[in-house]
Protein backbone atom coordinates (compact mmCIF):
# COMPACT_ATOMS: atom_id res chain seq x y z
CA UNK A 1 0.00 0.00 0.00
CA UNK A 2 1.43 3.47 -1.17
CA UNK A 3 1.29 6.56 1.07
CA UNK A 4 -0.68 8.34 -1.37
CA UNK A 5 -3.38 5.77 -0.49
CA UNK A 6 -3.18 6.11 3.24
CA UNK A 7 -2.78 9.78 2.79
CA UNK A 8 -6.37 9.14 0.77
CA UNK A 9 -7.70 7.12 3.47
CA UNK A 10 -6.97 9.61 6.31
CA UNK A 11 -8.59 12.14 4.25
CA UNK A 12 -11.83 10.30 3.78
CA UNK A 13 -11.76 9.48 6.92
CA UNK A 14 -11.36 12.95 8.67
CA UNK A 15 -14.00 13.81 5.99
CA UNK A 16 -16.55 11.46 7.07
CA UNK A 17 -15.65 12.46 11.03
CA UNK A 18 -15.86 15.91 10.01
CA UNK A 19 -19.43 15.62 8.04
CA UNK A 20 -20.84 13.29 10.86
CA UNK A 21 -20.07 15.53 14.36
CA UNK A 22 -21.02 18.73 12.26
CA UNK A 23 -24.91 17.44 11.34
CA UNK A 24 -25.28 15.83 14.77
CA UNK A 25 -24.53 19.50 16.42
CA UNK A 26 -26.65 21.21 13.92
CA UNK A 27 -29.41 18.88 14.67
CA UNK A 28 -29.35 19.84 17.77
CA UNK A 29 -28.77 23.92 16.80
CA UNK A 30 -31.81 23.30 14.32
CA UNK A 31 -34.44 21.39 17.22
CA UNK A 32 -33.58 24.65 19.75
CA UNK A 33 -33.95 27.10 16.73
CA UNK A 34 -37.44 25.52 15.56
CA UNK A 35 -38.40 25.41 18.98
CA UNK A 36 -37.32 29.06 19.54
CA UNK A 37 -39.03 30.24 16.46
CA UNK A 38 -41.90 28.23 16.72
CA UNK A 39 -42.48 29.96 20.39
CA UNK A 40 -41.89 33.38 19.10
CA UNK A 41 -44.70 33.12 15.88
CA UNK A 42 -46.99 32.19 19.23
CA UNK A 43 -45.64 35.22 21.10
CA UNK A 44 -44.00 32.98 23.74
CA UNK A 45 -40.42 33.04 24.74
CA UNK A 46 -39.28 29.55 24.00
CA UNK A 47 -36.53 27.53 26.17
CA UNK A 48 -34.73 30.36 28.01
CA UNK A 49 -33.17 28.57 30.98
CA UNK A 50 -30.52 26.26 29.81
CA UNK A 51 -27.53 28.54 28.65
CA UNK A 52 -27.46 31.70 26.57
CA UNK A 53 -30.77 31.76 25.13
CA UNK A 54 -31.74 28.51 26.28
CA UNK A 55 -29.04 26.94 23.79
CA UNK A 56 -28.49 24.21 25.94
CA UNK A 57 -31.96 23.09 26.10
CA UNK A 58 -32.03 20.16 23.40
CA UNK A 59 -28.50 18.81 24.83
CA UNK A 60 -30.46 18.19 28.06
CA UNK A 61 -33.10 16.89 26.05
CA UNK A 62 -30.57 14.45 24.50
CA UNK A 63 -28.47 13.71 27.57
CA UNK A 64 -32.27 12.97 29.40
CA UNK A 65 -32.99 10.55 26.42
CA UNK A 66 -30.07 8.45 26.48
CA UNK A 67 -30.27 7.79 29.98
CA UNK A 68 -33.70 7.14 30.03
CA UNK A 69 -34.53 3.10 30.21
CA UNK A 70 -35.41 1.66 27.20
CA UNK A 71 -38.71 -0.11 26.84
CA UNK A 72 -39.72 -2.68 24.22
CA UNK A 73 -43.13 -3.64 23.76
CA UNK A 74 -43.62 -7.29 24.82
CA UNK A 75 -45.83 -7.68 21.32
CA UNK A 76 -42.72 -6.27 19.64
CA UNK A 77 -40.46 -8.25 17.38
CA UNK A 78 -37.57 -7.81 19.00
CA UNK A 79 -34.60 -7.97 16.63
CA UNK A 80 -36.33 -5.48 14.15
CA UNK A 81 -37.68 -2.86 16.40
CA UNK A 82 -34.25 -2.63 17.74
CA UNK A 83 -33.13 -1.99 13.52
CA UNK A 84 -35.67 -0.04 12.68
CA UNK A 85 -34.48 3.27 14.45
CA UNK A 86 -30.71 2.41 13.11
CA UNK A 87 -31.95 2.20 9.51
CA UNK A 88 -33.41 5.36 9.87
CA UNK A 89 -30.49 7.06 11.23
CA UNK A 90 -28.12 5.52 9.16
CA UNK A 91 -29.65 6.23 5.79
CA UNK A 92 -30.38 10.11 6.60
CA UNK A 93 -26.42 10.11 7.11
CA UNK A 94 -25.56 8.58 4.30
CA UNK A 95 -27.39 11.05 2.08
CA UNK A 96 -24.96 13.58 3.15
CA UNK A 97 -22.04 10.99 1.08
CA UNK A 98 -22.33 12.94 -1.99
CA UNK A 99 -23.03 16.53 -0.78
CA UNK A 100 -21.33 19.24 -1.51
CA UNK A 101 -20.77 22.04 0.87
CA UNK A 102 -18.52 24.25 -0.84
CA UNK A 103 -15.61 24.34 -2.81
CA UNK A 104 -12.06 23.26 -2.11
CA UNK A 105 -9.64 23.78 0.19
CA UNK A 106 -5.36 23.18 0.42
CA UNK A 107 -4.52 21.41 3.08
CA UNK A 108 -1.19 20.67 3.65
CA UNK A 109 -0.24 20.01 -0.32
CA UNK A 110 -3.74 18.39 -0.37
CA UNK A 111 -6.40 19.48 -2.22
CA UNK A 112 -9.42 18.72 -0.17
CA UNK A 113 -13.12 18.56 -1.67
CA UNK A 114 -16.02 20.12 0.37
CA UNK A 115 -17.80 16.45 0.25
CA UNK A 116 -16.78 13.16 0.88
CA UNK A 117 -17.36 11.84 -2.16
CA UNK A 118 -17.93 13.08 -6.22
CA UNK A 119 -20.02 10.34 -7.46
CA UNK A 120 -21.38 10.87 -11.12
CA UNK A 121 -24.63 9.62 -10.18
CA UNK A 122 -24.70 12.21 -6.74
CA UNK A 123 -28.29 13.04 -6.65
CA UNK A 124 -29.15 9.54 -7.72
CA UNK A 125 -27.53 8.02 -4.33
CA UNK A 126 -29.17 11.06 -2.21
CA UNK A 127 -32.20 10.00 -3.44
CA UNK A 128 -32.01 6.30 -3.03
CA UNK A 129 -30.82 6.98 0.38
CA UNK A 130 -34.25 9.02 1.05
CA UNK A 131 -36.19 5.68 -0.65
CA UNK A 132 -33.96 3.60 2.27
CA UNK A 133 -35.07 6.06 4.93
CA UNK A 134 -38.53 4.14 4.02
CA UNK A 135 -37.69 1.11 5.34
CA UNK A 136 -37.30 2.93 9.11
CA UNK A 137 -40.07 4.56 9.33
CA UNK A 138 -42.56 0.95 8.28
CA UNK A 139 -40.37 -1.45 9.77
CA UNK A 140 -40.97 0.78 13.38
CA UNK A 141 -44.49 0.74 12.93
CA UNK A 142 -44.80 -2.78 12.13
CA UNK A 143 -42.53 -4.09 14.72
CA UNK A 144 -43.92 -2.39 17.72
CA UNK A 145 -46.84 -4.74 17.36
CA UNK A 146 -49.53 -2.15 18.43
CA UNK A 147 -52.03 -0.37 16.07
CA UNK A 148 -51.45 3.35 16.26
CA UNK A 149 -47.88 2.16 15.45
CA UNK A 150 -48.99 0.32 12.62
CA UNK A 151 -51.59 2.62 11.14
CA UNK A 152 -48.55 5.12 11.22
CA UNK A 153 -46.14 3.26 9.39
CA UNK A 154 -48.37 2.50 6.68
CA UNK A 155 -49.93 5.99 6.17
CA UNK A 156 -45.96 7.02 6.08
CA UNK A 157 -44.92 4.32 3.72
CA UNK A 158 -47.79 4.83 1.44
CA UNK A 159 -47.01 9.41 1.37
CA UNK A 160 -43.50 8.74 1.00
CA UNK A 161 -43.63 6.46 -2.17
CA UNK A 162 -46.16 8.25 -3.64
CA UNK A 163 -44.37 11.87 -2.87
CA UNK A 164 -41.15 10.20 -4.25
CA UNK A 165 -42.02 9.73 -7.25
CA UNK A 166 -43.23 14.15 -7.54
CA UNK A 167 -39.87 14.62 -6.01
CA UNK A 168 -37.38 12.55 -8.42
CA UNK A 169 -40.04 13.68 -11.72
CA UNK A 170 -39.12 17.67 -10.72
CA UNK A 171 -35.58 17.39 -10.44
CA UNK A 172 -35.39 15.74 -13.84
CA UNK A 173 -36.03 19.15 -15.56
CA UNK A 174 -32.84 20.22 -13.46
CA UNK A 175 -30.85 17.40 -14.64
CA UNK A 176 -31.33 17.92 -18.51
CA UNK A 177 -30.47 21.64 -17.63
CA UNK A 178 -26.94 20.77 -16.21
CA UNK A 179 -26.51 17.77 -18.38
CA UNK A 180 -25.28 15.82 -15.40
CA UNK A 181 -26.36 13.61 -12.23
CA UNK A 182 -23.11 15.55 -10.37
CA UNK A 183 -24.31 17.38 -7.90
CA UNK A 184 -21.00 19.74 -8.26
CA UNK A 185 -21.71 19.80 -11.66
CA UNK A 186 -24.99 20.75 -11.72
CA UNK A 187 -23.66 23.33 -9.26
CA UNK A 188 -21.32 24.58 -11.43
CA UNK A 189 -24.14 24.93 -14.17
CA UNK A 190 -25.38 27.73 -12.05
CA UNK A 191 -22.29 29.78 -11.74
CA UNK A 192 -22.65 33.21 -13.41
CA UNK A 193 -25.57 35.50 -14.50
CA UNK A 194 -28.28 35.41 -16.83
CA UNK A 195 -27.25 38.15 -19.03
CA UNK A 196 -29.36 40.56 -21.10
CA UNK A 197 -32.93 39.18 -21.30
CA UNK A 198 -33.52 39.19 -25.51
CA UNK A 199 -38.02 39.43 -24.87
CA UNK A 200 -37.73 42.18 -22.48
CA UNK A 201 -36.31 44.79 -24.52
CA UNK A 202 -34.78 47.77 -23.27
CA UNK A 203 -34.99 46.42 -19.54
CA UNK A 204 -33.39 43.41 -20.91
CA UNK A 205 -30.32 44.31 -19.36
CA UNK A 206 -31.50 43.66 -15.75
CA UNK A 207 -30.68 39.98 -16.49
CA UNK A 208 -27.29 41.09 -15.87
CA UNK A 209 -28.45 40.99 -12.38
CA UNK A 210 -29.91 37.68 -12.14
CA UNK A 211 -27.59 35.00 -11.08
CA UNK A 212 -28.23 31.79 -13.58
CA UNK A 213 -29.91 29.78 -10.79
CA UNK A 214 -32.36 27.09 -12.15
CA UNK A 215 -34.88 28.57 -10.35
CA UNK A 216 -35.36 30.98 -12.39
CA UNK A 217 -35.59 28.52 -15.61
CA UNK A 218 -37.61 25.83 -13.26
CA UNK A 219 -39.93 27.52 -11.11
CA UNK A 220 -42.99 25.11 -11.04
CA UNK A 221 -40.47 22.33 -10.95
CA UNK A 222 -38.74 24.50 -7.78
CA UNK A 223 -42.84 24.65 -6.09
CA UNK A 224 -43.35 20.88 -6.24
CA UNK A 225 -40.07 19.75 -5.25
CA UNK A 226 -40.78 22.04 -2.04
CA UNK A 227 -44.02 20.82 -1.56
CA UNK A 228 -43.03 16.77 -2.07
CA UNK A 229 -40.00 17.24 -0.44
CA UNK A 230 -42.02 18.75 2.94
CA UNK A 231 -44.44 15.71 2.21
CA UNK A 232 -41.23 13.24 2.16
CA UNK A 233 -39.47 14.34 5.42
CA UNK A 234 -43.15 13.69 6.85
CA UNK A 235 -43.01 16.93 8.38
CA UNK A 236 -46.24 19.31 9.13
CA UNK A 237 -48.46 20.36 7.36
CA UNK A 238 -47.68 16.40 5.74
CA UNK A 239 -46.65 14.70 9.16
CA UNK A 240 -49.51 12.58 8.83
CA UNK A 241 -47.48 9.52 9.81
CA UNK A 242 -47.08 10.93 12.86
CA UNK A 243 -50.87 13.12 13.31
CA UNK A 244 -51.14 12.77 17.59
CA UNK A 245 -54.89 13.54 17.82
CA UNK A 246 -55.35 10.61 15.59
CA UNK A 247 -52.38 7.91 16.17
CA UNK A 248 -50.90 8.91 19.66
CA UNK A 249 -47.44 9.61 17.86
CA UNK A 250 -47.37 7.46 14.62
CA UNK A 251 -44.74 5.26 13.98
CA UNK A 252 -42.82 5.83 16.79
CA UNK A 253 -45.65 5.83 19.63
CA UNK A 254 -43.74 3.11 21.30
CA UNK A 255 -40.03 4.17 20.99
CA UNK A 256 -38.59 5.71 23.80
CA UNK A 257 -35.01 6.49 24.71
CA UNK A 258 -32.30 6.61 22.35
CA UNK A 259 -34.12 5.05 19.91
CA UNK A 260 -37.05 7.46 20.22
CA UNK A 261 -33.72 10.17 19.56
CA UNK A 262 -32.50 8.54 17.03
CA UNK A 263 -35.97 8.57 14.93
CA UNK A 264 -35.34 12.12 15.75
CA UNK A 265 -32.07 12.94 14.66
CA UNK A 266 -33.11 11.46 11.27
CA UNK A 267 -36.31 13.93 10.72
CA UNK A 268 -34.26 16.73 11.63
CA UNK A 269 -31.68 15.11 9.25
CA UNK A 270 -33.77 14.79 6.65
CA UNK A 271 -34.82 18.34 6.51
CA UNK A 272 -31.12 19.66 6.29
CA UNK A 273 -30.93 17.11 2.96
CA UNK A 274 -33.86 18.16 1.86
CA UNK A 275 -33.04 22.33 2.20
CA UNK A 276 -29.59 21.65 0.99
CA UNK A 277 -30.74 19.70 -2.42
CA UNK A 278 -33.41 22.67 -2.92
CA UNK A 279 -30.08 24.88 -2.21
CA UNK A 280 -27.59 23.00 -4.63
CA UNK A 281 -30.58 22.19 -7.20
CA UNK A 282 -32.43 25.41 -7.61
CA UNK A 283 -30.42 27.83 -5.92
CA UNK A 284 -27.03 28.20 -7.18
CA UNK A 285 -25.08 26.15 -4.43
CA UNK A 286 -22.43 28.14 -3.46
CA UNK A 287 -22.51 30.71 -6.08
CA UNK A 288 -23.22 33.99 -4.27
CA UNK A 289 -25.46 36.40 -5.72
CA UNK A 290 -22.38 39.22 -5.29
CA UNK A 291 -18.94 39.14 -7.28
CA UNK A 292 -16.96 36.63 -4.84
CA UNK A 293 -14.76 38.22 -2.00
CA UNK A 294 -11.17 36.32 -2.82
CA UNK A 295 -10.07 37.34 0.45
CA UNK A 296 -12.04 34.75 2.29
CA UNK A 297 -11.23 32.37 0.11
CA UNK A 298 -13.08 29.11 0.62
CA UNK A 299 -15.21 30.70 3.36
CA UNK A 300 -17.20 32.72 1.37
CA UNK A 301 -18.95 29.83 -1.09
CA UNK A 302 -19.19 28.08 2.20
CA UNK A 303 -21.05 31.38 4.02
CA UNK A 304 -23.20 31.21 1.36
CA UNK A 305 -24.17 27.69 1.36
CA UNK A 306 -24.99 27.27 5.27
CA UNK A 307 -27.22 30.96 4.46
CA UNK A 308 -29.23 29.29 2.47
CA UNK A 309 -29.84 26.13 3.54
CA UNK A 310 -30.81 27.68 6.87
CA UNK A 311 -33.33 29.94 4.91
CA UNK A 312 -35.10 26.86 3.68
CA UNK A 313 -34.71 25.16 7.68
CA UNK A 314 -36.73 28.51 8.29
CA UNK A 315 -38.84 27.77 5.78
CA UNK A 316 -39.77 24.42 6.84
CA UNK A 317 -40.34 25.82 10.50
CA UNK A 318 -42.42 28.71 9.54
CA UNK A 319 -44.47 26.02 7.21
CA UNK A 320 -45.20 23.71 10.53
CA UNK A 321 -45.85 27.13 12.65
CA UNK A 322 -49.00 28.30 10.22
CA UNK A 323 -49.94 25.53 8.63
CA UNK A 324 -53.06 23.03 9.96
CA UNK A 325 -52.04 19.23 8.96
CA UNK A 326 -53.81 17.87 5.44
CA UNK A 327 -56.60 15.03 5.74
CA UNK A 328 -55.11 12.18 4.68
CA UNK A 329 -57.12 11.33 0.96
CA UNK A 330 -56.49 15.04 0.56
CA UNK A 331 -52.87 14.60 0.95
CA UNK A 332 -52.58 11.66 -1.94
CA UNK A 333 -55.06 13.41 -3.98
CA UNK A 334 -52.52 16.44 -4.24
CA UNK A 335 -49.66 14.07 -4.33
CA UNK A 336 -51.21 12.15 -7.69
CA UNK A 337 -53.65 13.78 -9.12
CA UNK A 338 -51.70 17.45 -8.88
CA UNK A 339 -48.27 17.31 -7.94
CA UNK A 340 -47.05 14.17 -10.34
CA UNK A 341 -49.62 15.59 -13.60
CA UNK A 342 -47.93 19.19 -13.10
CA UNK A 343 -44.76 17.53 -12.85
CA UNK A 344 -44.77 15.43 -15.91
CA UNK A 345 -46.04 18.65 -17.40
CA UNK A 346 -43.39 20.61 -16.89
CA UNK A 347 -41.21 17.84 -18.11
CA UNK A 348 -42.16 18.00 -20.63
CA UNK A 349 -42.30 21.49 -21.38
CA UNK A 350 -38.57 21.78 -20.25
CA UNK A 351 -37.48 19.28 -22.68
CA UNK A 352 -39.79 20.61 -25.85
CA UNK A 353 -37.78 24.23 -24.70
CA UNK A 354 -34.85 22.33 -24.94
CA UNK A 355 -34.90 20.92 -28.24
CA UNK A 356 -36.33 24.33 -29.34
CA UNK A 357 -33.42 25.82 -28.28
CA UNK A 358 -30.79 23.25 -29.94
CA UNK B 1 -5.78 -6.68 -2.38
CA UNK B 2 -8.63 -4.47 -0.06
CA UNK B 3 -11.06 -5.34 -3.23
CA UNK B 4 -10.80 -9.03 -2.56
CA UNK B 5 -11.45 -7.98 1.23
CA UNK B 6 -14.16 -6.54 0.37
CA UNK B 7 -15.39 -8.94 -2.28
CA UNK B 8 -15.13 -11.94 0.28
CA UNK B 9 -17.01 -10.39 3.18
CA UNK B 10 -19.90 -8.98 1.48
CA UNK B 11 -20.19 -12.32 -0.70
CA UNK B 12 -20.64 -14.21 2.73
CA UNK B 13 -22.91 -11.40 3.83
CA UNK B 14 -24.91 -11.54 0.69
CA UNK B 15 -24.85 -16.02 1.28
CA UNK B 16 -26.10 -15.97 4.35
CA UNK B 17 -28.80 -13.84 3.60
CA UNK B 18 -30.04 -15.47 1.19
CA UNK B 19 -30.05 -18.85 2.97
CA UNK B 20 -31.89 -16.87 5.89
CA UNK B 21 -34.18 -15.97 2.95
CA UNK B 22 -35.87 -18.94 2.32
CA UNK B 23 -35.27 -20.26 6.03
CA UNK B 24 -37.14 -17.89 7.70
CA UNK B 25 -40.64 -18.40 8.49
CA UNK B 26 -42.06 -14.44 8.67
CA UNK B 27 -42.82 -13.13 5.91
CA UNK B 28 -41.39 -9.21 7.20
CA UNK B 29 -38.10 -10.96 7.96
CA UNK B 30 -37.62 -12.83 4.34
CA UNK B 31 -37.87 -9.66 2.94
CA UNK B 32 -35.43 -7.52 5.26
CA UNK B 33 -33.06 -10.34 4.30
CA UNK B 34 -33.81 -9.96 0.50
CA UNK B 35 -33.32 -6.21 0.64
CA UNK B 36 -30.00 -7.59 2.54
CA UNK B 37 -29.32 -9.68 -0.31
CA UNK B 38 -29.79 -6.44 -3.10
CA UNK B 39 -27.63 -3.82 -1.04
CA UNK B 40 -24.57 -6.59 -0.76
CA UNK B 41 -25.08 -7.04 -4.68
CA UNK B 42 -24.93 -2.65 -4.76
CA UNK B 43 -22.14 -3.09 -3.02
CA UNK B 44 -20.15 -6.13 -5.26
CA UNK B 45 -21.48 -3.25 -8.42
CA UNK B 46 -19.77 -0.27 -6.54
CA UNK B 47 -16.72 -2.38 -6.19
CA UNK B 48 -16.43 -2.68 -9.91
CA UNK B 49 -16.58 1.02 -10.27
CA UNK B 50 -20.10 0.71 -12.08
CA UNK B 51 -21.68 3.53 -9.75
CA UNK B 52 -25.07 4.35 -11.98
CA UNK B 53 -26.05 0.29 -11.49
CA UNK B 54 -24.80 -0.19 -7.88
CA UNK B 55 -27.49 3.15 -7.02
CA UNK B 56 -30.47 1.68 -9.56
CA UNK B 57 -29.73 -1.36 -7.59
CA UNK B 58 -30.73 0.10 -4.32
CA UNK B 59 -33.25 2.34 -5.89
CA UNK B 60 -35.42 0.21 -7.96
CA UNK B 61 -34.96 -2.93 -5.37
CA UNK B 62 -35.54 -1.06 -2.45
CA UNK B 63 -38.55 1.00 -3.42
CA UNK B 64 -39.78 -2.51 -5.29
CA UNK B 65 -39.66 -4.79 -1.91
CA UNK B 66 -40.99 -1.79 -0.20
CA UNK B 67 -44.45 -1.73 -2.51
CA UNK B 68 -44.18 -5.60 -1.80
CA UNK B 69 -44.88 -4.36 1.66
CA UNK B 70 -47.56 -2.44 0.99
CA UNK B 71 -49.14 -4.78 -1.10
CA UNK B 72 -48.87 -7.66 1.75
CA UNK B 73 -50.01 -5.68 4.05
CA UNK B 74 -53.21 -3.81 1.73
CA UNK B 75 -54.04 -7.28 0.43
CA UNK B 76 -54.59 -8.48 3.82
CA UNK B 77 -56.59 -5.55 5.43
CA UNK B 78 -58.88 -5.25 2.65
CA UNK B 79 -62.17 -5.45 3.69
CA UNK B 80 -64.18 -2.62 2.63
CA UNK B 81 -65.79 -2.21 -0.95
CA UNK B 82 -64.76 0.05 -3.20
CA UNK B 83 -66.61 2.87 -4.50
CA UNK B 84 -67.17 1.69 -8.52
CA UNK B 85 -67.43 5.48 -9.71
CA UNK B 86 -64.68 6.42 -11.87
CA UNK B 87 -63.05 8.91 -10.04
CA UNK B 88 -61.07 10.27 -12.87
CA UNK B 89 -63.27 10.13 -16.16
CA UNK B 90 -61.66 12.89 -18.41
CA UNK B 91 -58.84 9.93 -18.46
CA UNK B 92 -60.01 7.82 -20.96
CA UNK B 93 -60.19 9.75 -23.80
CA UNK B 94 -56.58 11.17 -23.32
CA UNK B 95 -55.39 7.51 -22.51
CA UNK B 96 -56.37 6.55 -25.88
CA UNK B 97 -54.77 9.51 -27.63
CA UNK B 98 -51.25 8.88 -25.87
CA UNK B 99 -52.02 4.88 -26.67
CA UNK B 100 -52.13 6.05 -30.48
CA UNK B 101 -49.34 8.07 -29.94
CA UNK B 102 -47.35 5.22 -28.50
CA UNK B 103 -48.08 2.63 -31.12
CA UNK B 104 -46.85 5.27 -33.63
CA UNK B 105 -43.88 5.65 -31.76
CA UNK B 106 -43.28 2.01 -31.66
CA UNK B 107 -44.11 1.13 -35.33
CA UNK B 108 -42.04 4.04 -36.30
CA UNK B 109 -38.86 2.74 -34.09
CA UNK B 110 -39.15 -0.96 -35.22
CA UNK B 111 -39.92 0.54 -39.26
CA UNK B 112 -36.42 3.30 -38.91
CA UNK B 113 -32.79 1.83 -39.06
CA UNK B 114 -32.42 2.68 -34.95
CA UNK B 115 -33.87 -0.64 -34.21
CA UNK B 116 -30.35 -3.07 -33.35
CA UNK B 117 -31.15 -7.31 -33.16
CA UNK B 118 -28.76 -9.25 -31.45
CA UNK B 119 -26.41 -9.25 -28.28
CA UNK B 120 -22.44 -7.63 -28.88
CA UNK B 121 -20.14 -7.99 -26.37
CA UNK B 122 -18.79 -5.21 -24.07
CA UNK B 123 -16.79 -2.42 -25.91
CA UNK B 124 -14.56 -0.13 -24.01
CA UNK B 125 -15.68 1.80 -20.90
CA UNK B 126 -17.67 5.22 -21.81
CA UNK B 127 -15.29 7.79 -21.44
CA UNK B 128 -17.91 10.29 -21.10
CA UNK B 129 -19.47 8.25 -17.88
CA UNK B 130 -22.18 5.35 -17.11
CA UNK B 131 -25.04 7.66 -17.07
CA UNK B 132 -24.33 9.35 -20.67
CA UNK B 133 -23.55 5.97 -21.88
CA UNK B 134 -26.98 4.16 -20.89
CA UNK B 135 -29.27 6.73 -22.06
CA UNK B 136 -27.20 6.79 -25.60
CA UNK B 137 -28.15 3.19 -26.42
CA UNK B 138 -31.21 2.91 -24.02
CA UNK B 139 -33.21 6.18 -26.09
CA UNK B 140 -31.27 4.63 -29.73
CA UNK B 141 -30.76 1.52 -30.42
CA UNK B 142 -32.74 0.14 -27.97
CA UNK B 143 -35.75 2.62 -27.98
CA UNK B 144 -38.41 -0.04 -28.57
CA UNK B 145 -37.19 -3.18 -26.15
CA UNK B 146 -37.17 -0.03 -23.56
CA UNK B 147 -40.81 1.57 -24.33
CA UNK B 148 -41.65 -2.28 -24.99
CA UNK B 149 -40.92 -2.86 -21.26
CA UNK B 150 -42.46 -0.17 -19.54
CA UNK B 151 -46.09 -1.13 -21.42
CA UNK B 152 -45.10 -5.03 -20.22
CA UNK B 153 -44.56 -3.12 -16.26
CA UNK B 154 -47.89 -0.85 -16.53
CA UNK B 155 -49.71 -4.19 -17.81
CA UNK B 156 -48.16 -5.97 -14.70
CA UNK B 157 -49.78 -3.30 -12.72
CA UNK B 158 -53.20 -3.53 -13.80
CA UNK B 159 -53.50 -7.14 -13.95
CA UNK B 160 -52.15 -7.53 -10.28
CA UNK B 161 -55.38 -4.93 -9.61
CA UNK B 162 -57.54 -6.43 -11.36
CA UNK B 163 -56.18 -10.21 -9.88
CA UNK B 164 -56.19 -8.36 -6.46
CA UNK B 165 -60.25 -6.61 -6.72
CA UNK B 166 -61.89 -9.15 -8.91
CA UNK B 167 -62.94 -10.83 -4.52
CA UNK B 168 -65.11 -7.12 -3.98
CA UNK B 169 -66.67 -6.46 -7.78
Amino acid sequence: MSMTFLADLVVILAKILIVFLVLSVLVIFIVWFERKVVAHMQSRLGPNRWGPFGLLTSVADGMKLMFKEPITPITADHVTFALAPGISMLAAFLAFASIPFGTSVLIFGHRATFEIADLNVGLLWVLAMGSLAVYGVVLAGWSSGSKYPLLGGIRSSAQMISYEIALSLSLIPVVMSAGSLSLRTIVHAQSGVIGSIGWLGPVGGVGKFIPHWYIFYHLPAFLIFLLAGVAETNRPPFDLAEADTELVGGYHTEYSGIKFAMFFLAEYLHVVTISALAVLLFLGGWNGVTPNLPVLGWIWPLLWFVAKVFFFVFLFVWLRATLPRLRYDKLMAVGWRVLIPAALTWLVVSGLAMAGSV
Amino acid sequence: MIQIAVFAVIAAVAVIAGVFLVLTRNAVHSALFLVGVQLCLAVLFLLQGAFLVSVLQIMVYAGAIMVLFVFVVMLLGVDKKEALIEPLRWQRPIAAGLGLLLAAEAIYLALSQHIHVGSGGLQAGPHEGNVQAVARVLFTNWALPFEATSVLLVVAVVGVMVVARRKMV
